[in-house]
């Protein structure tokens, strides 16, 4: 089985966010980059495939800059088969359809089975990618789910949450997957793996070599950031002292009267 | 500006969500049609009758009875190439997040998920939305001939009105192909249970409630206030709850009239999901817990003394109204 895992390299999560002079992105001065949380997920599924079907290989792909190489270092470690990075310029922000595109074209390449991505990108936080690749790629794409299993005759099984309740759908394979939290327990990479990824190499390839340069930038022209914000704290937050009784019920009140939500 | 809101039906119902993307549709202008996608739906379409809408489009199959990316997508698509919008809304939800991003590439339209702000200029359309788990938020401008945007459930308000429109209803034909994946089953959680992203109140439990035994005691005070339940990741991480209750970073992002934070200290990945929320209500021991810097009121006070007496007093309330 031929397996794709799309991956990203994000801010880490604990990081406190802060924004570049012109306030139309953020300022990644010092901030450490990791892989994004949903992307162990979509890995560690594809990884458990390879564990029991050891024919099975496992390519990880990532685009953006430099910090990607790290993220795909890590996938190697972890025993993925293969990477490749395609490198943007470092001032390109990519629209959801863009990233997509260039996916899409890298994907299209190969015949995958399965493709498994993360359900969204810690950032933009759109969730859109998988839906998108499964358009671009003519392959049927389920997002957000939390069980996978394959069945007999090329189909699969999964489980996801949806709003008020849990969805089980069955399809056919190739598909694209998207992971979210709960389907596995992410494995650590073992110092041999560490050792081996350092050795691999990293395919490289940029938006020229792929010939398609000129349409993503025509697409990336359809979104354009006009300003970024950081949200206002709270401000003339109360404390409410006194005794229990009195904290809980001077609390009923100012929730009815003054903040009318009761 | 001519606008295509798809309408979303849960358990024979229209999703409050999908009013509050057609309220805000119908504020931005006078050319908003509906769809409906899905089998034995067609009554569906005079619940939407309170809104003045140009047409109602009903796409209902017995190949829609059970949920398919690959069948809605092109329910959604050849609606699309009937009705011509400028504009595609719909709700945040799953459905959504499934379905028109597979239409929007495949027209080569920008497209936007989760926006909390929304103004239509000439030529292009303004969205604001939280990025980075609403550690921060950017406006966009998206341009060209189609725009797909999703809308955060619990932001755009409810149109109140007691008009009666005879909306005009059209039947999109089409032809399906058996689904490449498709719903095969639906579990449905318990009546109790109101989905976080939409709950107009949320009571979350984080470390300070001490062990999973103490969640009857928050579904209490939930009950008492029609609220959804919540957690903070720590203790979805250490198995007190599942994940669907998780708010936060990695978890949901909500914005709720009122927030109820019980025993939570306040990590920044928890704050990223909540601090959008209208009312923060902070109940925690530690005074110099974060969460005191987002609350609109903060109680230092122990859960297990403060709980049990607010549930109490909320019932109180109830009764004597």
């Amino acid at each position: 089985m031929k397996i794709a895992v799309c991956v990203k390299s994000v801010p880490d999560t604990e990081t406190k966010i802060a924004l570049n002079a012109n306030k139309t992105n953020i300022d990644t001065n010092g901030v450490k980059f990791i892989t994004s949380p949903y992307d162990e997920f979509a890995l560690e599924e594809a990884l458990k495939i390879k564990d029991a079907n050891p024919d099975t290989t496992v390519t990880c792909i990532s685009l953006g800059s430099n910090e990607s190489k790290e993220v795909l270092r890590d996938c190697l470690a972890r025993g993925a088969s293969d990477s490749v990075h395609i490198t943007v310029d470092d001032g390109l922000k990519l629209t959801p359809l863009a990233t997509a595109k260039i996916l899409a074209k890298v994907l299209g390449e190969e015949k995958y089975d399965l493709i498994f991505c993360g359900q969204q990108g810690v950032g933009t936080d759109n969730s859109m990618i998988p839906s998108m690749l499964g358009s671009l790629l003519n392959v049927t794409s389920v997002n957000m789910i939390i069980s996978f299993s394959l069945l007999e005759g090329s189909k699969f099984s999964v489980k996801r949450e949806i709003e008020g309740a849990q969805e089980t759908i069955e399809g056919s394979l190739p598909a694209i997957l998207s992971a979210q939290k709960g389907l596995n327990e992410p494995r650590y990479p073992s110092i041999k793996g560490v050792m081996a990824a350092r050795k691999k190499e990293i395919k490289t390839l940029d938006l020229n070599t792929l010939g398609i340069s000129d349409e993503i930038n025509k697409i990336n022209d359809l979104i354009k950031i006009k300003a970024m914000a950081l949200p206002q704290g709270k401000t003339g937050g109360k404390t409410i002292d006194g005794d229990p009784d009195n904290q809980v019920k001077e609390l009923v009140s100012l929730l009815r009267q003054e903040a009318k939500v009761l | 500006m001519k606008i295509l809101v798809l309408v979303e039906v849960r358990h024979n119902q229209i999703r409050k969500a999908s009013l509050e993307s057609l309220s805000q549709a119908c504020k931005l202008s006078s050319q908003v049609c509906a769809l409906i996608i899905g089998h034995k739906v067609k009554d569906l379409a005079n619940s939407l009758s309170k809104f003045k809408l140009s047409k109602v489009y009903l796409v209902d199959n017995e190949a829609l009875a059970n949920f398919s990316n690959d069948n809605y997508a092109k329910a959604l698509a050849e609606t699309i190439k009937k009705a011509s919008p400028n504009l595609v809304l719909a709700a945040n939800t799953i459905m959504a997040k499934d379905i028109m991003p597979n239409v929007a590439a495949s027209l080569n339209s920008a497209m936007l998920t989760d926006v909390v702000e929304l103004k239509v200029n000439a030529g292009s359309i303004e969205a604001v939305k939280p990025v980075y788990s609403a550690k921060a938020s950017c406006t966009y401008e998206l341009t060209g001939s189609l725009v797909f945007l999703t809308l955060r459930p619990n932001v755009f308000d409810l149109v109140k009105s007691d008009d009666s429109h005879n909306n005009e209803v059209e039947n999109i034909e089409t032809t399906f192909d058996k689904p490449r994946s498709v719903v095969v089953e639906t579990n449905v959680s318990g009546n109790s249970q109101i989905e976080l992203s939409e709950a107009p109140i949320i009571v979350s439990g984080g470390r300070g409630i001490k062990g999973p035994e103490n969640w009857p005691m928050l579904q209490e005070l939930c009950n008492a206030l029609g609220a959804a339940l919540g957690a903070s990741r720590a203790v979805v991480d250490a198995g007190w709850i599942s994940h669907q209750h998780q708010v936060g970073q990695t978890g949901k992002t909500v914005s709720p009239q009122l927030y109820i934070a019980c025993g939570i200290s306040g990590a920044i990945q928890h704050l990223a999901g909540m601090s959008s929320s209208k009312v923060i209500v902070a109940i925690n021991k530690d005074p110099d817990a974060p969460i005191f810097k987002h609350a609109t009121y903060g109680i230092v006070g122990d859960v297990f003394e403060i709980v049990p007496r607010l549930t109490k007093e909320i019932k109180a309330m109830h009764e004597n109204n």
